[in-house]
């Protein structure tokens, strides 16, 4: 059963055209990458699955349901949770409360602060929540993103290149937490790092130009003559 | 203390000092004071908007006339008596700030400025165009006879001062509340960071119009507040004059802070009084203050104080 599919989604830019009919289909509880060169187009087409971007043609089903006119908002209190790229936290407000903002819409009371914790926990945050989220280092707040994610428990969780800007041990800490996640929330990863993809991926879906290269398991992917050229060999 | 119980003390405080203050005011302060609550009450409404929210409205004179109005006109020529008139009046702020939102909250940044400023000018013109039933500039009394509330008599001074203080209570403890709940960190949300906020699930427009009705409503009942206990209403308070005063006081007093709306209109109000005392050219004293003030206390007074001390203050 899939829990996200797109029909002929295409975005364009001025002339440009950005996602050109793509067809994309996520089977419930996988472990999906997204990779492609810079300028593939993944981040269009993940905008333009979760609303931030609408799109000029296509459809987006979700959980069996056509989510394509529907306001980002609501497709968000539907199960999707998004991370941004360019990271997007309430920097004058405490860490803490970026997360709880994240976790009231389906807590309430002590649950929240119980929730907040949790989150910030499993992401490896544990310095002052109290501090602004503005001073944190570039690669926490990428921490921060996720925790925002993690703590609204969503069906499906987009995560924008999570792991751009941290050291090699939050790295190490991400790959544990998704693979944990993995069979209880369908994720969807944009990843430049193969070897994070290589270890959580159950599938790999390849960009190109706007458009789905290839598609298959992270080991037939890296062994795809055609990825290798567009993609692995350009980096 | 925690947090909470200091929050409480502070702003409990506060009104504690401003009830026992009508006991050993003497009459000019006393009566300064009681006009300077309600002008408060009116500030308190307009901060909900632009210092938590993050709008910027150059149109709450509208709000504030509505309110004044719909007293007012109700007890001139409906006969309604005092009781019924505020409740009128406050149903014209909510049915006006609704409007007003639903048309104007699908702009943002300067244009939802350059649409309220509109909306309080049609207002305004509005008001003096109905010349006839609402006397224009000119204005009308109500007879201190019929400013009689539940046998209270709001022209009487010291009654007046309590009727400004419980409104200002009412406000001050509303927005308290409100800004503390999940629904007011919602606000302060979206003031931050509006699309993170649509990101997270949360409807930015229907929050939005929640916190114009508030606003709207607040500054209503204290133009209808107003025009009760001094007896008067005139089309000057709907004018643009009236629409930047409320963003004036909450600047200096501290944009999205809970005291900063009174602090900023006592500070206002005695600063132009003070220096009216001393030259004729008053008015450029006042502006010196507050170029000073905005070059070296950016974020107002209690704004500048939760910078540098208390970073707790909500
Ligand atoms: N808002 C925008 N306006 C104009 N062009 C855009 C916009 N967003 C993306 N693009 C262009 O669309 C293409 C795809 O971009 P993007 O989806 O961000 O790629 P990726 O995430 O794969 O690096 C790029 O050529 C980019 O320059
Ligand atoms: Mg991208």
């Amino acid at each position: 059963m899939s829990l996200l599919c797109t029909e002929g989604l295409s975005k364009h830019f001025a002339g440009l055209s950005a996602v050109a009919e793509v067809d994309f289909d996520l089977p419930e509880g996988q472990v999906r990458a997204l990779i492609g060169p810079n300028g593939a187009g993944k981040t269009t087409l993940v905008g333009m699955i979760c609303g931030r971007l609408r799109a000029d043609a296509g459809r987006v089903v979700f959980d069996g349901r056509d989510v394509t006119g529907m306001a980002a908002h609501r497709r968000i209190r539907r199960g999707m949770a998004y991370t941004f790229q360019i990271t997007s936290v309430f920097g004058r407000l405490p860490v803490h409360e970026n997360v709880a903002l994240a976790a009231r819409r389906r807590l309430a009371g002590p649950q929240v602060d119980a929730a907040v914790r949790e989150a910030l926990d499993r992401v490896g945050l544990t310095e002052d929540p109290d501090r602004p989220a503005g001073d944190l280092s570039y690669g926490h707040q990428r921490l921060l993103e996720l925790a925002m994610g993690l703590v609204q428990a969503p069906r499906l969780l987009i995560l924008d290149e999570p792991t751009q800007g941290l050291s090699d041990s939050e790295i190490a800490r991400f790959t544990g937490l998704v693979r944990a996640l993995a069979g209880q929330v369908t994720v969807l990863l944009i990843e430049h790092n193969m070897h994070v993809v290589m270890q959580v991926a159950d599938a790999v879906t390849v960009m190109n130009q706007g458009a789905i290269l290839a598609e298959g398991t992270p080991a037939e992917i890296h062994d795809n003559p055609a990825v290798q050229a567009a993609y692995l060999g350009t980096n | 203390m925690s947090r909470r119980a200091r929050i409480l003390a502070l702003h409990g405080g506060l009104l504690a000092v401003l009830f026992a203050a009508q006991f050993v005011l003497p009459a000019y302060h006393h009566g300064n004071l009681a006009r300077i609550m309600v002008l408060a009450s009116y500030a308190l409404g307009y901060n909900l908007l632009f210092g938590y929210t993050g709008l910027l409205s150059l149109g709450h004179a509208l709000f504030f006339a509505a309110g004044m109005y719909g007293m007012a006109l109700s007890m001139q020529h409906l006969e309604a008596a005092p009781a019924p008139a505020l409740l009128a009046g406050l149903a014209a702020g909510i049915a006006v700030s609704a409007l007003l939102g639903l048309l104007a909250l699908r702009t943002a940044g300067v244009a939802f400025m350059i649409v309220t400023l509109m909306f309080a000018q049609a207002g305004h013109l509005t008001i003096l165009y109905f010349g006839e039933w609402t006397r224009g500039d000119e204005g009308f009394v109500i007879a201190a006879t019929r400013r009689v509330l539940w046998g209270i008599d709001l022209a009487d001074p010291v009654s007046r001062y309590f009727a400004a203080w419980g409104l200002f209570a009412v406000c001050l403890l509303s927005t308290l509340w409100l800004v503390r709940r999940p629904f007011g960190k919602v606000l302060i949300a979206i003031r931050e960071n509006e699309e993170r906020v649509r990101m997270l699930g949360y409807d930015p427009f229907l929050h939005k119009l929640g916190a114009l009705v508030v606003s709207g409503t607040m500054s209503a009942a204290a133009g209808a507040v107003y025009g009760l206990l001094f007896g008067y209403a005139g089309a000057t308070f709907a004018s643009v004059q009236y629409s930047i005063f409320p963003l004036l006081w909450v600047l200096l007093g501290g944009a999205g802070t809970v005291l900063g709306p009174f602090v900023g209109t006592l500070f206002m109000f005695y600063l132009i009084d003070l220096a009216s005392g001393v030259t004729t050219a008053y008015m450029l004293i006042a502006g010196v203050v507050l170029v000073a003030l905005t070059l070296f206390a950016p974020q107002g007074l209690m704004g500048e104080v939760r910078r540098r001390l208390w970073g707790w203050l909500p």
